[in-house]
């Protein structure tokens, strides 16, 4: 065998510690060996608490910049909608926010697969961190939706597909927070959410194509669609540049959770072998 | 009511919202960082404390 070859194959010395892992190395192509062992590399809760150290105040200070910019776009540069007035002003929140609440259910189902099929060790840290951000834009997404809805529909809300499901998806990321609480130890705890999150995921086409498949009040999606998007440009820019801002944001405060959900376990862990050793020092 | 009432009340709730994420982030963050130094402190370490 080359030596290329035989060092693609070559384990780290990390590697022991998440041995779960390790079947992941018997088969596959050479290219397939080198996303492997990069994604192994990302698997130690070390190097990515080095790695994210590094990123968080890039991917946070961009977020900030690109926030101010997209609000002094809505404030002072786009033009008011010929039908809706100044309220089109809450698109700039409200569309950001409900691309983020179904972004992070995407990732928590993501993860949910890494936990369950690879074991992945931060699989089941980026699901636990992921929730409570996609929660809290689930929940921007239908209060600024129930706010634009009053003077535009002349109700705060009604049980048409979208907001109904978009309600379901709260609820879901509420049901998940509560799993998280409700079982002490990291690993059972991540298997459930894991299963809820995956039985959960049936909701994200039913919330992105609730708007096709029935007859709702809620408008049908005008940025990603077939034939191109319906908003003029001069809307469009600043509502990109806002989901934008609003998307390094959260990946920034994603990156931060995880980074506390990795000490949180540390302290755990410590906690645990203290008490283990005044057990011993007692008996 | 206006149509300003409700524009400000969803950047008001937005702003708190995400303000709250921050906060939540940055405080457990600290209560984390110093519960590991705490028993770090005491003798308690394990193999890797870079982070």
């Amino acid at each position: 065998m080359p030596n290329h070859v035989r060092n693609a194959y070559k384990p780290y010395p990390w590697q022991k510690r998440y041995s779960a892992c390790g079947d992941l190395h018997v088969a596959g192509t050479l290219q397939d060996r080198y996303i492997d062992r990069m994604i192994r590399e990302l698997a130690n809760p070390t190097r990515f608490m080095s790695l994210s150290g590094t990123l968080l105040p890039w991917v946070g200070g961009l977020a900030a910049i690109l926030m101010a910019v997209g609000l002094y776009m809505v404030w002072f540069a786009a033009p008011a909608d010929y039908q809706q007035g100044e309220t089109v002003k809450i698109m700039y929140l409200h569309v950001p926010a409900a691309w983020l609440s179904l972004f992070f259910y995407m990732t928590m189902a993501a993860s949910a697969l890494g936990t369950l099929v690879w074991r992945h060790p931060l699989a089941d840290v980026s699901q636990k961190a992921a929730a409570p951000i996609g929660a809290a834009f689930t929940l921007i997404c239908l209060v600024t939706g129930s706010l634009w809805g009053k003077p535009m529909w002349g109700t705060y809300w009604q049980w048409d597909a979208r907001l109904t499901s978009m309600l379901v998806m709260l609820l879901i990321y509420l049901g998940i927070l509560a799993l998280w609480r409700a079982i002490e130890e990291p690993n059972r705890a991540a298997r459930a959410v894991s299963i809820l999150t995956l039985v959960g995921a049936v909701n994200v086409p039913i919330v992105k194509f609730s708007v096709d498949w029935w007859n709702t009040l809620h408008q049908p999606a005008s940025v990603f669609r077939i034939d191109g998007p319906t908003i003029h440009p001069s809307m469009l820019v600043p509502l990109l540049i806002m989901a934008v801002a609003f998307t390094l944001m959260g990946v920034a405060l994603h990156l931060a959770g995880m980074r506390t959900e990795i000490l949180r376990r540390r302290v755990r862990t410590l906690t645990i072998l203290e008490a283990e050793r005044l057990d011993a020092q007692a008996a | 009511m206006s149509h300003g009432f409700f524009i400000a009340f969803s950047y008001i709730v937005t702003a708190l919202v995400i303000a709250g994420l921050i906060l939540r982030a940055v405080v457990d963050h600290r209560i984390q960082r110093r519960a590991l130094a705490d028993l770090e402190s005491r003798g308690i370490g394990r193999r890797s404390r870079r982070g």
